[in-house]
């Protein structure tokens, strides 16, 4: 990298970390809503059949 | 009829189903483009006779300034959406923004001081164009406070909102800070009227680069915006139906 390297790759590095973080946020925040409305429901459930 | 499609667009039932469907046609072709422009950009493209290999930085730098541009823009417009026509999708969608666009503006600052500080010897100056886009940065994480904030959500909704439009003038304050003021960063080389200044060689792994993180971001931004949905929505009757499609 012509003497550039310590700059170049700390750049991709970073990118890759964010890149990858907000695909793994994303996902958890999805994940975290669906797991949280199931319970939501299966109390409205209950609640209804008690 | 015209505004039919505006609406069905903003009940939530629609958009969770369609954002569902829609997130792999974005992001596999976000992988391919990005993989394309890296394979361009750190292989291909000749080095810069006054950069050198520094310039290699542009393939991540450019996209996520690009990034923490567009995003805010998005973030205001859905907002506007959310206040304007009360349509709560707007606001989800909105809320949603803010992070994915907090963390890529962080990138582009720190990507931007590596980039500095071979190129002009420093990793920071109060230049106009990184003094603006570290405005954007704040901007975005007033936003996101002001929501946690508020604990009622359209409360919330309505003040982030606010925040939101009125912060967006700072997007075209840093798009021609390098025009309307003396700034150490170089003018703009794609986004500018008349021909880009790349060579081809160099322009089309940027190009592939931009467009790749365009449909990363609308990926991201569907995954997002259906758990927000489903937050708000909570007891509502369709989420059962939806929730067994996933």
């Amino acid at each position: 990298m012509g003497g550039y390297a310590v700059y170049v790759w700390p750049s991709y590095g970073l990118t890759a970390a964010v890149v990858g973080l907000n695909i793994f946020w994303a996902r958890r925040s999805l994940r975290g809503a669906q797991r949280d409305a199931r319970r939501r429901l299966a109390a409205l459930k209950l609640a209804a059949a008690s | 009829m015209a505004w039919v499609w505006f609406h069905r667009f903003g009940s939530p039932p629609h958009f969770y189903r369609l954002a569902r469907r829609l997130t792999p046609w974005f992001g596999w072709p976000a992988l391919i483009l990005c993989l394309a422009g890296l394979i361009g950009g750190l292989g291909l493209a000749p080095r810069d006779y006054q950069q050198g290999e520094g310039f290699r930085i542009i393939y991540v730098h450019a996209p996520a300034a690009w990034l923490s541009l567009m995003v805010y823009v998005v973030m205001a417009t859905s907002a506007a959406v959310g206040l304007i026509w009360r349509i709560n999708v707007g606001h989800a969608v909105a809320a949603s923004c803010a992070p994915i666009g907090a963390s890529f503006t962080v990138l582009a600052l720190a990507t931007g001081m590596l980039y500095g500080r071979p190129m002009w010897g420093t990793y920071w100056e109060w230049d106009p164009r990184l003094t603006s886009e570290l405005l954007l940065l704040f901007l975005y994480l007033g936003y996101m406070a002001l929501r946690s904030a508020i604990d009622d959500v359209a409360r919330a909704d309505r003040a982030s909102a606010v925040l939101a439009i009125v912060g967006v003038v700072d997007v075209p304050i840093i798009h021609y800070s390098v025009i309307w003021w003396n700034s150490l960063h170089q003018a703009p080389t794609v986004m500018k009227f008349g021909r880009p200044s790349m060579p081809a060689s160099m322009l089309v792994p940027l190009l592939l680069m931009l467009a790749g993180f365009t449909f990363y971001f609308a990926a991201l931004l569907l995954t997002r915006a259906r758990g927000e949905i489903l937050r708000r929505e909570r007891n509502a009757h369709w989420i059962a139906a939806a929730l067994e499609e996933s």
